[in-house]
Parts: structure tokens; C-alpha cells; sequence
């Protein structure tokens, strides 16, 4: 799908998956660094733990797909090849500081010229207007800005931060859900557009209840740790099994009766009788009203239970009688799951350089017409130049030559 | 920026949906805001769960009073149709003949039960695109394990990159976390598969695993297992390239801003603002290494200045002297946050049963054909007639003796 079209990918971290996400759609995204490779390239950890512009696992994950081109954007002469390259892309995505196309004379009215319909996805922290325009973030604080962050942790101090970058995914894929839109537009009017995505707004887009929790009750939602929030009792949802944590709702009515029903039976099945639970009907039992000593009479055998079962018992118990629970996963459990393994998740990738190939997450999707697929690792800075400047008429002297200059 | 400008990307576009919960809504809000004709089919029979879930308009239970249900539900037609009932499956054919797209999140073997699978739905429309977006996807040993986004986020890993050192994994602050994931690579992939269809006249079978689109949202993290065999550590807010970079407490109650400090230049406009230029020549805070060994007392002595401000001021402080820094906004503050509101993320309309009532918008905004707040969040079973009647072509007497033999309850 989407094979006949082709991006121009000048994002840094901020914005990598909006352009993963078209390529492994079929798109042909041209990742654009400046020469000598992107700063993106630094972030770690790396491969072996070795330190190198192409060992960066942060930059495998969200490059993988695409091709790779240098072009240094602040020369005349690099500006030059942009513009050819431009006149030839359905997509242009960037997440420059806001202006800064402009400033090159690159912007959208710039670009527009060169492409009618060509389409700009912007990916900045808070959008190009506004008090926080010209606001500097890491991701803890787009996490803050965006009301994740305040929910997180427990309530007797502060709130953690989940330490793997996630605000820049948010903006990355609803960037490319917006440039699909845009594109979708374009096919049916010829009107190309602009794609303002802000990280701000679009880790924020999901709360939960929290904003209606707020609007009709006047009542802030916060950080409850490994309980549930916003129960009159207090009700876990990390559980410790013996080897690690279980993650489980005690939810009643129909929406968590056939859970509670179906564990009951297993913990009976294996010699854990209990009364209170076996008597309990669970269609009616209403979580939002029960006493905490009707919670702790159903959570003590519970937790028996789990304290002592292991991860991969409660996982397979669990997934063989259709039970809500789930255990956390470590790296290496999801490297051996039977689910990923039965869809093919996983994936072997050469690199070129490596003696081995690399196993990798392969694709989120399943279609009944394309094998969605990893074709190519995140590419080496400039590895595909000659390709691409040589389809723009460059010959190899004239590459050359723009090299030592530092252009390309 | 909502409504404005009147072209729509999905004008004509048709789609059935058959929701649960917030997966649903969210990918359907890709479509309906952009002007698709969603239909929503359910029934008061089993009412949606987020239909039944709390906070309630002025506390009061109903199916068309809960604000978690209305705030995701805008411009979407409902259908109430009673699945157990022997015209079901007619009217399900009805509404697949006049689609473009059927999409459903149930559990695997909800539709197959209902006997809605995509070889019955291509051979009443051929070109049609099924999406399926279930918690694992609708083959393998998980299949049929009913999931939502609490637990699927911790059978992807997510809470171990979360918690204090030593300490309990915690979930995500946005439990159903995984709910807001899936969707965008849902959409994403329908609409390549509507773009391949216009041009090749083809639909197709989209089989979306919720668990596995919130793996690639710790892709590093797998990739560093494979080739590295590490494991994740819970590291509070300590960061390996960054130093300060943590929660700070400010005036008021649970009041806070994050300060992330990247380097040396940093580190020195962060010690003028608080008022101790002194500390940028302290050499033990010199270059990250040695923040990082004194990291408890920078904390201690950045929460002491902090302390005495509002988490506002000290945002606007630090920002203005280069430094990332952010309050720790609540609902509240979301809420009220005057950038997003110019942005447009929330729609006020009203609801016949929610009166003025904010509405979900859209993350992003598109300069040509922006999202368009038309509808508030339809009452179940809303638009029954009017689907019926107007878009399936039912007679009024079809309609009546159908409704008077419970199909739309």
C-alpha cells in the first residue's frame, strides 16, 4: 500500500515513528540528516554497549525502513537539492523549532511553490503559536505538561516518570494518522495541506475520565500507585506473584463477573477453596460501593493464590481460561510468548556491518493482501545518496564534489 | 479552529462499527471528526461499558449520563440493534451493503458468534474492509483472553520503566493506557487500505493486536533485550544523560514541575535563576558525572528554591532562562490550559442529557480539512430510525414491525 508515494523525513527524535509508521505502510520515507549523521544517533543504549553513530538502539527502533540521505539544510547549495527533492515528495515531516523552515525559506509557502499539493506534517512541542511556542521540553516535561505525569506514582510523593521517552510516540503516531488524513484529502481533491501536530496536545488527548471527572464533579484525579483510583475502598491492581507482579481488577457486574467467576473455579480446581468467594455473585457485586472489608475477604485468597504461582503459570492459566489478569512482562517473556510467536512477531534483520542478524519487533499488522515487513535496518548517514542524488541527474564527481563542500 | 472551513476528508464514506470500551470510540472519533458517516451498533440489552461508568451527570446513573461515555463519542450516529434477535444478522447485511469499512474491538468469537466474519461480509459487499482490533489479535493461544488496556499494558512491559528503585512496578497514570496506541496504527493502516481499495478496487482483512502496537512504544527496550540481554531497572526519575532531571515541589497542594537539566549551560542558567550562581563553579556538580554522584542533594537544594513558588512561576522562570521545565498538570489544569484550548481539544456542545458538555476534539489539526465538531455524543439508539429509514432504505412499516419485534432494542 501507499507504494507509490514518497516522504522527506527531516524529524529528530521528536518526531521518528510518524515516518516509521508510513514506511512500514509502504511508503518510501527519506530520512534526512545533516552530513555526518543525525544527533539522534547518540542516544543510547547501543549495541553491545558500544557507543557508535550506527549502534544506536533508539535509532534502529524508529529508522528501520527508511533510506538515508545527508544534506546540510544551511547551505545555499543544500537548500538547492532540498527544493529538487521537495518538487518530487507527497510528504515533507519535520520537528524544527517553530520557523525555522521558514527562516530557510523552506516553510509551506516556500514549499508549495515547488509542490501544489505537497504535504507538511510540523511535529514541535507545543504547536507553532501560543505562550508556550518557543518552550524547551525533554520528555519528562511534555509528560507534565500533558496530565500524564501528575497520575503517575503514588500519592505520599511525587510523581514518577516513565523513563523509556513516550510523548514523542504519541505525536508520531497521531502525525501519521494526520498526514494519512491530509493524503487521503489530497487523493480525492489534489489540495495538499498542513499537519500541525503538537506533543503537548497529543499525549494529552487521552485521560481516561479524567476530564469529564473533573468537568461534572469538580474532582482532580491522582496518583493512586498499585491501587485503583477513585474507590471509597482500597483496591489493588498490582498483585505479587512469586516471581514478579500480576496486574488484576477486582471488577464486578457484567463487565468483570466471568473473570472472577472463571478464577474462582481455577483456584477451586487446584485445592483453593474459600466460602466468601465461592458464594459470591459477582454479576451483582458493585466495586464503586463495597465496604473495604468485603474487599479484603475477596483479596486475601487472591493473593495466596498469586503469591504462589509463578509468571508463566498465571500467564498460561489465564490465556487457557479466558481470565482478565495478566502478569508483568519481562523483556525476556516477551522474547519467549507463545501469543507473538503464534503472529509472527518477532523477525530477523541483517544489518550490514554486523555478523549477525538482529531480532526485532516485526509489524503491528496483520492484512489479508501485504506481508507487512522490515525490508531494510535504520539506514547508515548518506547511505542511500548515491542512489537518490544520482536520480536527481548528480554525478558522482558533482556528489563528490558536494561532499567536500560539506553539502551533502 | 473547529468548524470554519466545510471540507470534509471522509465525505460519502460509510462505516459500521461494532464497538467496546474506549478503543472503539477512539478510532472511530479518526473517522466520524473528518466527516465519515459512523454508525455505531448497540444495544441497551448489553449496554457498552463505558456507557455504565462513572462520573455520572450530577451522579445520577443512566445510559446516556455517564461523561466518560460522551466525552469520546461525538459526531457518531447509534444504532440500537439487539444482536440476539433473528433480523439481526438481515440488518447487519443491510448495513454492510451500504459500507466501506466495518470495523469492531470485541474479543474474538463476539462476531464469529454473531456469525459476522469477513467472508460473510465480502460476499455481501466484496470490496469491503473489515478491522479487527483486539487485545491480542484474533489468532494465537491469547486470542480469546478478554483484555483491556490496564493489563495490556503490563503484558507489554510498560510498568517496569516505572517506579522507584527497589521499589513496586506501577501502571501508567492513564490506566488504559494501551487504549490510546492501538487506534493510531488501526487508522493509519485503513486508511492505506481505503487509499488501495479506490485504486485497485480490492478490500481487505486488517487484523490489528492492540498488545503488539504497545510494544512499539518500547521498541528500544526490546531491541536492547535482544542484543544486549538487559533487562529494564526502575530508576525513579533519575535519568543516564540528564541531571537534574526530576519532580520538584512547588506552593500549594500536590503542586510540582519537572526540571530536566541536558548541560553544562544548563546546569548554570538552572543555578542563576534560583538565585546561587555560586553552585555553576562548585566542582562536584561539575559535568554530568558529578551531578549524577550528588544528585539527592541537588534535588534537596533545588526543592528548598521551588518550594517558595508557584509551579507556574518556576515553569516560566527556568524557561525563559533556557532551562526545560514544566508544571505537572491535573485534570484541572488540562482542563483550563489555554494553549490546548486554542488548539481546540476540547468541543463544548450540548447534550440532551449532559447540557453544555466538553467533548474530546483532536491531537493534532489539519489546515485544510480540520476535524469538525457537528454532533455532541449521540443518545443510544439515537439515530435508529433515521438509519434505518434514510440510509438502509427500510420502509416505515419494515421499521415498525421490526421495532415492535424488539430488533432495536
Amino acid at each position: 500500500m501507499l507504494n507509490n508515494c514518497r516522504a522527506l523525513d527531516l524529524t529528530d527524535e521528536k518526531g521518528f515513528l510518524c515516518g516509521k509508521i508510513l514506511a512500514d505502510l509502504g511508503v518510501e520515507v527519506i530520512k534526512v540528516e545533516r552530513p555526518g549523521g543525525d544527533e539522534a544517533r547518540t542516544i543510547g543504549p547501543f549495541y553491545r554497549d558500544i557507543p557508535a553513530p550506527d549502534h544506536s538502539l533508539y535509532w534502529w527502533a524508529y529508522n528501520s525502513n527508511k533510506k538515508g540521505l545527508t544534506l546540510n539544510l544551511e547551505s545555499g547549495e543544500g537548500r538547492d537539492l532540498f527544493r529538487r527533492l521537495a518538487a518530487g515528495a507527497d510528504f515533507i515531516i519535520e520537528s524544527f523549532k517553530p520557523g525555522y523552515l521558514d527562516s530557510l525559506e523552506l516553510g509551506y509557502t516556500d514549499l508549495v511553490r515547488l509542490k501544489r499539493d505537497i504535504i507538511l506534517t510540523s511535529i514541535t512541542p507545543f504547536g507553532p503559536e501560543g505562550r508556550y511556542r518557543d518552550y524547551q521540553v525533554t520528555d519528562i516535561v511534555s509528560m507534565a505538561m500533558s496530565g500524564i505525569l501528575y497520575q503517575t506514582g503514588d500519592l505520599d510523593t511525587r510523581p514518577v516518570h516513565m523513563s523509556l521517552p513516550q510523548a514523542c510516540l504519541h505525536a508520531g503516531a497521531d502525525a501519521a494518522v494526520g498526514t494519512l488524513l491530509a493524503y487521503y484529502h489530497r487523493e480525492q481533491s489534489g489540495e495538499g495541506q498542513q499537519v500541525d501536530v503538537s506533543l503537548q496536545q497529543s499525549t494529552a488527548w487521552f485521560l481516561a475520565n479524567a476530564i469529564p471527572m473533573y468537568e461534572l464533579n469538580q474532582i482532580v484525579s491522582r496518583r493512586s500507585g498499585s491501587f485503583r483510583w477513585s474507590m471509597k475502598s482500597s483496591q489493588r491492581q498490582v498483585w505479587k506473584c512469586r516471581d514478579g507482579f500480576v496486574f488484576f481488577n477486582i471488577i464486578g457486574g457484567r463487565t468483570g463477573a466471568k473473570t472472577l467467576f472463571e478464577l474462582v473455579q481455577w483456584m477451586e480446581s487446584e485445592g483453593y477453596q474459600d466460602e466468601y468467594l465461592h458464594n459470591t455473585d459477582w454479576e451483582r457485586l458493585d466495586m464503586f460501593a463495597v465496604n473495604q472489608d468485603v474487599v479484603d475477604r475477596i483479596s486475601r485468597p487472591i493473593e495466596t493464590f498469586f503469591g504462589n504461582h509463578t509468571r508463566a503459570e498465571i500467564a498460561e492459566g489465564a490465556a487457557r481460561r479466558r481470565i482478565s489478569v495478566c502478569p508483568l512482562s519481562s523483556m525476556q517473556d516477551l522474547h519467549n510468548d507463545r501469543q507473538l510467536a503464534v503472529r509472527d512477531f518477532w523477525t530477523k534483520v541483517r544489518h550490514p556491518g554486523l555478523e549477525e542478524d538482529i531480532t526485532y519487533p516485526r509489524s503491528y499488522i496483520k492484512s489479508s493482501v501485504v506481508d507487512y515487513k522490515i525490508d531494510r535496518p535504520a539506514p547508515q548517514a548518506g547511505q542511500h545518496n548515491q542512489e537518490i542524488y544520482g536520480s536527481l541527474g548528480l554525478s558522482a564527481e558533482e556528489q563528490k564534489a558536494l561532499s567536500l563542500k560539506g553539502v551533502i | 479552529m473547529v468548524g470554519g472551513v466545510n471540507k470534509k476528508v471522509f465525505e460519502g464514506l460509510v462505516v459500521t462499527s461494532f464497538s467496546w470500551a474506549i478503543v472503539g470510540p477512539l478510532s472511530m472519533k479518526y473517522l466520524a471528526d473528518y466527516g465519515a458517516t459512523v454508525i455505531r451498533v448497540e444495544t441497551a440489552k448489553r449496554p457498552c461499558t463505558l456507557r455504565i461508568s462513572t462520573p455520572y451527570k450530577d451522579n445520577k446513573a443512566g445510559l446516556d449520563r455517564s461523561g466518560y461515555f460522551n466525552h469520546f463519542s461525538s459526531n457518531i450516529l447509534s444504532l440500537a440493534l439487539n444482536m440476539e434477535s433473528t433480523q439481526a444478522l438481515e440488518m447487519v447485511s443491510k448495513l454492510t451493503a451500504k459500507s466501506d469499512v466495518v470495523m469492531e474491538n470485541f474479543t474474538p468469537g463476539v462476531m464469529e458468534k454473531w456469525g459476522i466474519t469477513y467472508e460473510f461480509l465480502k460476499n455481501i459487499k466484496p470490496d469491503i474492509i473489515f478491522l479487527r482490533q483486539s487485545g491480542f489479535g484474533s489468532q494465537g493461544p491469547n486470542s480469546r483472553q478478554p483484555a483491556f488496556g490496564m493489563i495490556l499494558a503490563a503484558m507489554a512491559g510498560i510498568p517496569n520503566f516505572i517506579g522507584w528503585p527497589g521499589g513496586e512496578p506501577l501502571p501508567i497514570g492513564v490506566s488504559a493506557y494501551t487504549d490510546c496506541i492501538s487506534p493510531r496504527f488501526a487508522i493509519s493502516a485503513l486508511i492505506a487500505a481505503l487509499d488501495r481499495r479506490n485504486k485497485t478496487g480490492q478490500g481487505q482483512l486488517l487484523d490489528i493486536s492492540q498488545l503488539e502496537t504497545a510494544l512499539s512504544f518500547i521498541a528500544p527496550a526490546l531491541l536492547d533485550y535482544e542484543v544486549n540481554g538487559r533487562e529494564p531497572v526502575r530508576q525513579g526519575n533519575s535519568h543516564p544523560a540528564m541531571c537534574p532531571h526530576d519532580v520538584y515541589p512547588c506552593l500549594g497542594d500536590d503542586r510540582w514541575c519537572a526540571i530536566a537539566v541536558a548541560d553544562e549551560k544548563q546546569w548554570y542558567a538552572l543555578c542563576s535563576a534560583m538565585g546561587k550562581p555560586d553552585l555553576a563553579g562548585d566542582e562536584r556538580f561539575s559535568e554530568l558525572s558529578g551531578r549524577r554522584r550528588h544528585e539527592t542533594e541537588i534535588n534537596h537544594m533545588i526543592s528548598a528554591w521551588t518550594s517558595q513558588h508557584s509551579a507556574e512561576e518556576v515553569t516560566s522562570v527556568l524557561q525563559a532562562a533556557g532551562v526545560p521545565a514544566g508544571t505537572v498538570k491535573n485534570a484541572a489544569d488540562i482542563y483550563q490550559d489555554p494553549q490546548l484550548a486554542e488548539r481546540g481539544l476540547f468541543w463544548k456542545m450540548e447534550h440532551a442529557e449532559m447540557g453544555q458538555f466538553s467533548h474530546l476534539g483532536q491531537g493534532f489539526i489539519l489546515s485544510g480539512t480540520p476535524a469538525q465538531a457537528r454532533t455532541p455524543s449521540p443518545l443510544l439508539g439515537e439515530h435508529t430510525e433515521y438509519v434505518c429509514t434514510q440510509l438502509l432504505g427500510m420502509s416505515d412499516s419494515d421499521f415498525a414491525a421490526a421495532a415492535a419485534a424488539g430488533v432495536f432494542e
